[in-house]
């Protein structure tokens, strides 16, 4: 592994993904912004299309993506790989405090999870908590095994033909 | 070179879009089942249900095996995701979605619209 460095100059920030206890997937990354700019990227829909889906996922597009970040809105991503069958993940927003925390539903399982992201502020910078609880252990051991792993696993295998082609 | 990539893609993400396929799924994760008792399950017909186990079949997702008159399905290699695979599929999508959204940051930075 090469360090890379960002364009702020520093070295890149690591991504942690982890399991806790029976029903919980924490993954937390330092980002060189304050909160209220990563919160910005987050709850603007503008922005956060841009994001959410990475570029080397070239075979899957955000088709649409509709978020009222606010406590009590909606929202809903829908992705497509360019046929006509698109996959929607929707629900809503159980809690938004602006530039610190947003928690919200995945209503398109039955037994979906609930995500906390937290923005803390650490001298100029953020540190970002990406939290998911699941109702039960088996709904989490589901979602290992079953269709929750399947698209981060088609993200996963097309980035890893991509850059085996190479340029 | 990359469109050839679509067809393996578009197989899978085509039987995953359906939310009884979804189930399907979810279901052979607690255990194999026969497409008769997948039927009544998810209150199909039979042919409705052989048609999704189809769909499931060619994209990798479940696999099939008729032993006398039963038909039994059960989660294809594909489906069955070690904890720690999964975890890296994980870090890999949002190690590539953070550097996105670090570049999105540096632009909303340099523009100076901060608070």
């Amino acid at each position: 592994m090469t360090e890379q460095v960002n364009s702020a100059g520093g070295a890149r920030n690591r991504t942690s993904v982890e399991r806790r206890g029976d029903r919980e997937l924490l993954v937390t990354r330092t980002f060189d912004a304050p909160p209220s700019t990563v919160y910005r990227a987050w709850s603007q829909p503008e922005l956060f299309q841009r994001w959410w889906v990475p570029k080397s996922a070239s075979g899957i597009l955000l088709v649409s993506c509709e978020m009222d970040v606010c406590t009590g809105g909606k929202y809903r991503l829908e992705f497509g790989a360019g046929g006509s069958d698109t996959m929607a993940f929707y629900g809503k927003y159980l809690e938004v405090v602006p530039n610190e925390r947003i928690v919200w539903t995945n209503d398109e399982g039955e037994e979906g999870a609930i995500t906390t992201v937290t923005f803390e502020d650490q001298g100029g910078s953020t540190l970002l908590i990406f939290h998911e609880v699941y109702p039960s252990k088996e709904a989490l051991e589901e979602a290992l095994q079953g269709s929750a792993a399947a698209l981060p696993e088609q993200l996963v295998q097309l980035d890893e033909l991509l850059s085996s082609i190479g340029e | 070179m990359v469109q050839y990539l679509g067809s393996p893609l578009d197989l899978s993400f085509a039987a995953l879009s359906d939310v009884t396929r979804r189930g399907i799924i979810d279901q052979l994760g607690r255990g194999d089942a026969s497409i008769t008792s997948l039927a009544d399950k998810f209150q199909m017909t039979l042919t409705g249900m052989k048609k999704h186990v189809q769909v499931l079949e060619r994209a990798g997702l479940v696999i099939t095996q008729k032993v006398g008159r039963v038909r039994t399905c059960k989660l294809g290699k594909r489906g069955l995701k070690a904890e720690a695979e999964w975890i890296e599929a994980h870090r890999k999508l949002f190690e590539a979605r953070f550097e996105a959204l670090d570049e999105i940051i540096n632009e909303m930075k340099q523009e100076g619209s901060d608070d």
